[in-house]
């Protein structure tokens, strides 16, 4: 890797002013920025790490929803969540290896939005409030297809409110090399209301799949998937799967996902 | 301690101590003084003409002391093939010139074209981006079958083609084979891949060159399985520095599986890098450069035919293979396809007719060469898959099929009709060991309660043959072999009774520091923990040709043996001396000299002293101290050979397979630490089930290395393999070496592949699929694909 200074703020303030450097770049766990670093793909002037902010830190539940900070590591997630909303904790212990949940965070995973990360699902299925040290950003309005946030330069993600789903389950298709999602499917139910999240799938990232959150929000049974198919059209080909089989396995991991609460 | 208690028992491996402790001393562990770091200038095109290198600004650039192109070493010799095949027509091979940096063209990404030399690895780096390097992109040939017919676009224009070599084995053979296909009842024609894998050993390569100018001696640090062979690579074809002013030291070396047989460019420039600076030059691969430059496995295209009776009896066989052998000629690239291929090609089977056709072939790719099992594993995969489908199509019992045509243990010794003699082996009575092991009978109910939870289930069998202590040097001389395959070791027993055994073999996760003092203690009668193992370093150890085709213990074993029974024939006469003997005979059992029908006796320990302190001894006919070598050629190969039986569960919605149960029945000889063996089979199946289940390394058409890190090349983890069950007491001992052993290390991943694609069809076929194949790795894609007809 290149050279850079590195900070560590222990307040959001001094983050966001470590920020402000030129080709300043902020680091969560680092489990993408580094091996980018090190394949010298990038060249930050300065490193800003978040994982000293306390208050950016922990799991809270607050009535019917559960608040993680931007900092805190998907192993914390994964222990800390489980009674609340076990189906975001099942979903962040699934996530890479043990090495990369001790390290990585949900505010890193939200940042980079790479299009077959796990929590994007999450987030977009119970449609989580995305907080930052400037605003309230809606889950609809965050993610920008591939690679793509809503968040300005040097905008922080403090933390994400979860509204707390009445029942949920993460169904993933792993990629075996990385441990990515192949194909990864959140499903959240509301009352009768139930949301469907993709990631892994589409070329533009996470998606919701509208069809199947009618059928579902009717009949909240697999079989009422009976017939849904997502369009291989807008798929990733990649060297693991191609788009026939990606958009087959939305279909059945949908399945599984529904399969799993009923 | 009692003699019965050595071979055959399995204490702890004593070399993980200070592997587990973080105590190993591997090459990028070593500080020298004044070390300085080379990095590399790699080629990001697949085939491209040099114009013109430019390295003045990196020569500018802080900390550099020197920058190579390819021009620095157009004087100096090619890194050589180490096997001379001959085509058909009877010409020898194309050997085009394989230079220490590229030199005129780049040939595939990662070929390294420039090197810097600076005080830090991170100031060598920054040099290398300062290289400006002027390349015209050329059109790359990638695919070895569609390379060979490809005139217009050439590896090396100096060889006016892409075909290395176009071998026929037995060339005399193949009219009657063709004769006896014509005629046959029945013939299974399968196309099959054997995909390209890359080696991933777990520490990447590296090298440091020193060069003292005071004495004009050199050292070379290095990453080797094999540093006799290096050093005679390196002195004799590529530098030309005298072999006795080189010493090449391998150190802790963390795996190797074939990778690092070979001899590499980078051993040759941190050497002379070391000379032209006079500070000692290091080098440590990053994955990336272990991805693109380490050389890379497998890569066959083959079509096999089987012809047999309408009863399943085997008439001929006879493939014709597109073997990719990459950019560059590597050591053993052009024997790995052809003599440790085609020379298997006749399975366990008694058959009359075989012919093999291999067709090597240069492409814009790393270069291919063995990788655990090499040759063998494609042979096997290609006949044992062939061999099911052949089964499947005569509506025959996979197994059946294959023991209607086993050799027979009364055919032994067994000349095969590609050019080896078996010497013997029980293949009915591994088959029964495995169909107990497997319980196979078992099999139907278990399919009928995976089928209640959704899943098709497949039950996979092959057998397997390999060819392993390698090699008799008579035998492979004749046949193109540019080296000598014996091994060798030096016993030297110290004075107080303790014993150093230097052997030219290389441990690099095998295990020869706990394995060889087993086979010394047994024959000395003395404790294990006496005697230590020093290998790695020319200058400590005799001329040896290191550790490869699971050859350590059948011939670097045996020198062992012989050396050490050396040791006895003359501590037998010191002994005669010490109990006054005469010419009576000595008897030697459990550590203690004596003479029979006396109460004469004298412990081996007495003897090592009296060696060394000779004030009363027969110096007259026996000479001071206690040391002997032993040089071992082997008279044949070996033959482990054994069966496998594979179960899958295939989930129907996903295509994806799990690998639910493996046996494994192996025939190895006698075993002399257990616990070594079925370490190894496990790290081979692990293995082959990667190479059958995720491992690829796909380059695209361009010729970019797609799956070139890993979060796109699929590593075989703990959670894809299941519980294995080993046996090997399946046991026809060797006939030709002293231990009568064969060798275990790459049987798994040898006969892994087809047992578990076997499985997969079979599964498929439960659930009213008729796939006959699927090429490997068995993605669930592939399968999914598959069962969508």
């Amino acid at each position: 890797m290149y050279n850079f200074d590195f900070a560590r703020p222990a307040t959001i303030d001094d983050a966001v002013a470590a920020l402000k450097a030129e080709e300043a770049q902020a680091l969560g766990g680092g489990q993408t920025l580094i091996p980018t670093l090190k394949a010298r793909l990038a060249a930050p002037s300065v490193l800003v790490s978040l994982t000293a902010i306390p208050e950016m830190k922990g799991v809270c539940r607050d009535g019917d929803t559960l608040s993680i900070g931007g900092a805190t590591t998907h192993v914390t997630v994964a222990r800390e969540a489980a009674k609340d909303f076990p189906g975001l904790a099942a979903l962040a212990g699934q996530i890479g290896d043990p090495a990369v949940r001790n390290r990585g965070t949900i505010g890193g995973s939200l940042a980079n939005n790479d299009p077959s990360a796990c929590y994007p699902a999450a987030v977009l299925a119970t449609g989580a409030t995305v907080k930052t040290n400037a605003r309230s950003i809606a889950a609809e309005d965050y993610f920008d297809g591939m690679f793509g946030t809503a968040l300005e330069e040097g905008e922080i993600i403090v933390s994400v409110d979860f509204p707390i789903p009445d029942a949920a389950h993460y169904a993933k298709m792993h990629q075996p090399a990385s441990r990515f999602a192949l194909v990864g499917v959140f499903v959240a139910k509301y009352g009768d209301a139930v949301r469907v999240a993709i990631t892994g799938a589409g070329e533009e990232g996470v998606f919701r799949w509208s069809e199947a959150e009618a059928a579902l929000s009717s009949n909240f049974s697999a079989d009422a998937l009976n017939g849904l198919s997502v369009s291989p059209d807008g798929m990733i080909a990649d060297l693991h799967a191609g788009k026939a089989y990606r958009a087959h396995l939305c279909g059945v991991m949908t399945k599984r996902a529904v399969a799993a609460l009923t | 301690m009692p003699k019965d208690s050595v071979i055959g028992t399995s204490p702890k491996r004593r070399e993980d101590q200070r592997f587990i402790t973080g105590e190993g001393r591997y090459t990028d562990d070593i500080q020298l003084q004044g070390q300085t770091f080379a990095a590399f200038a790699r080629s990001d095109v697949a085939a491209g003409k040099i114009n013109r290198i430019d390295t003045s600004k990196a020569a500018a650039m802080p900390g550099v002391l020197a920058v190579f192109t390819g021009e620095d070493f157009a004087e100096v010799g090619g890194n050589p093939a180490g096997w001379l095949i001959h085509s058909r027509d009877g010409e020898p091979m194309k050997e085009p010139k394989r230079p220490v940096l590229a030199h005129g063209k780049v040939r595939h990404v990662g070929d390294a074209y420039a090197a810097v030399i600076a005080e830090t690895a991170e100031q060598a780096r920054d040099a290398v981006e300062a290289i400006e390097a002027d390349i015209t992109p050329l059109t790359p040939v990638i695919d070895a079958k569609a390379a060979a017919s490809d005139t217009e676009h050439l590896v090396h224009d100096e060889i006016g083609t892409n075909i290395c070599f176009d071998w026929g084995w037995i060339e005399d053979n193949r009219e009657a084979v063709d004769e006896a296909i014509r005629s046959a009842p029945h013939v299974t024609t399968l196309e099959l891949v054997n995909n390209r894998l890359a080696p991933n050993a777990m520490e990447p390569r590296a090298s440091i060159g020193v060069y003292n100018k005071g004495t004009d001696e050199y050292t070379l640090y290095t990453t080797s399985q094999n540093p006799h062979l290096t050093r005679l690579l390196v002195c004799a074809f590529v530098l030309g520095v005298p072999e006795n002013k080189l010493t090449v030291i391998a150190p802790d070396v963390g795996g190797g599986f074939g990778s690092k047989i070979y001899h590499y460019g980078e051993e040759a420039l941190v050497l002379a890098a070391a000379k032209k600076i006079g500070r000692p030059v290091k080098w440590t691969a990053s994955r990336s450069e272990s991805f693109l430059t380490d050389a890379h496995g497998r890569d066959h295209k083959t079509k096999i035919e089987i012809a047999c009776e309408k009863d399943g009896k085997f008439i001929a066989f006879r493939t014709e293979t597109y073997a990719n052998l990459g950019a560059y000629l590597s050591n053993f690239s052009t024997v790995t396809p052809t003599f440790l291929h085609g020379t298997l090609m006749n399975g366990n089977y008694d058959v009359p007719h075989v012919y093999v056709n291999v067709k090597g072939v240069m492409t814009n790719t790393a270069p291919v060469d063995a990788y655990r099992g090499a040759g063998r594993p494609e042979a096997t995969f290609s006949l044992e898959r062939a061999i099911d489908k052949c089964a499947r199509e005569l509506g025959m019992d996979p197994i059946e099929i294959r023991r209607k045509n086993f050799i027979r243990p009364d055919q032994f010794p067994y000349m095969t009709q590609v050019g080896l003699e078996y010497d013997t082996g029980n293949y009915d009575a591994t088959m029964d060991i495995l169909e107990k092991q497997a319980d196979v009978a078992g099999f139907a109910a278990r399919r009928k309660e995976s089928e209640a939870r959704g899943k098709l289930r497949g039950l996979g069998i092959a057998s397997y043959i390999e060819a392993c202590g390698i090699a008799p040097s008579n035998v492979v001389g004749a046949l193109g072999s540019r080296v000598g395959l014996y091994d060798s070791a030096t016993v030297r027993v110290n004075a107080t009774g303790t014993v150093s055994v230097m052997v030219g073999a290389h441990s690099h996760g095998q295990g020869h520091e706990t394995a060889f003092p087993q086979i010394v203690a047994d024959r000395l009668g003395i404790d294990q923990s006496l005697i230590e193992i020093v290998h790695g370093d020319t200058s400590k150890i005799p001329f040896g040709m290191g550790t490869y085709g699971s050859r350590s213990l059948a011939v670097c074993g045996s020198a062992v043996c012989n050396a050490t029974d050396k040791i006895i024939a003359k501590a037998k006469l010191i002994a005669a001396h010490m109990m006054e003997a005469g010419d009576a005979e000595v008897d030697f059992e459990d550590g203690v000299f004596s003479v029979p029908g006396t109460n004469k006796n004298v412990p081996f320990g007495d003897v090592a002293l009296k060696a060394y302190i000779p004030h009363d001894f027969p110096l007259e006919h026996v000479e001071p101290g206690l040391e002997e070598t032993a040089f071992y050629d082997p008279a044949n190969f070996t033959y482990p050979a054994g069966a496998y039986a594979c179960e899958v569960e295939v989930d129907k919605e996903t295509g994806k397979v799990e690998v639910v149960a493996f046996s494994a029945a192996d025939d190895f000889g006698n075993v002399i630490n257990p616990m070594i063996v079925e370490g190894q089979v496990h790290g081979g199946l692990t293995q082959g089930i990667g190479q059958a289940l995720i491992e690829h390394a796909v380059y695209d058409d361009t010729g970019q290395l797609v799956a070139g890190s890993y979060m796109d090349y699929v590593m075989p983890r703990a959670d894809d393999v299941p519980m294995f069950d080993v046996d090997h007491s399946s046991v026809t001992a060797c006939t030709h070496n002293p231990l009568g052993v064969k060798g275990c290390g790459e049987a798994g991943a040898i006969g892994s592949p087809p047992a578990l694609v076997n499985a997969v069809i079979d599964a498929l076929h439960s659930g009213g699929h008729k796939v006959d194949h699927i090429d490997m790795p068995v993605t669930p894609e592939r399968v999914w694909a598959a069962m969508q007809g």
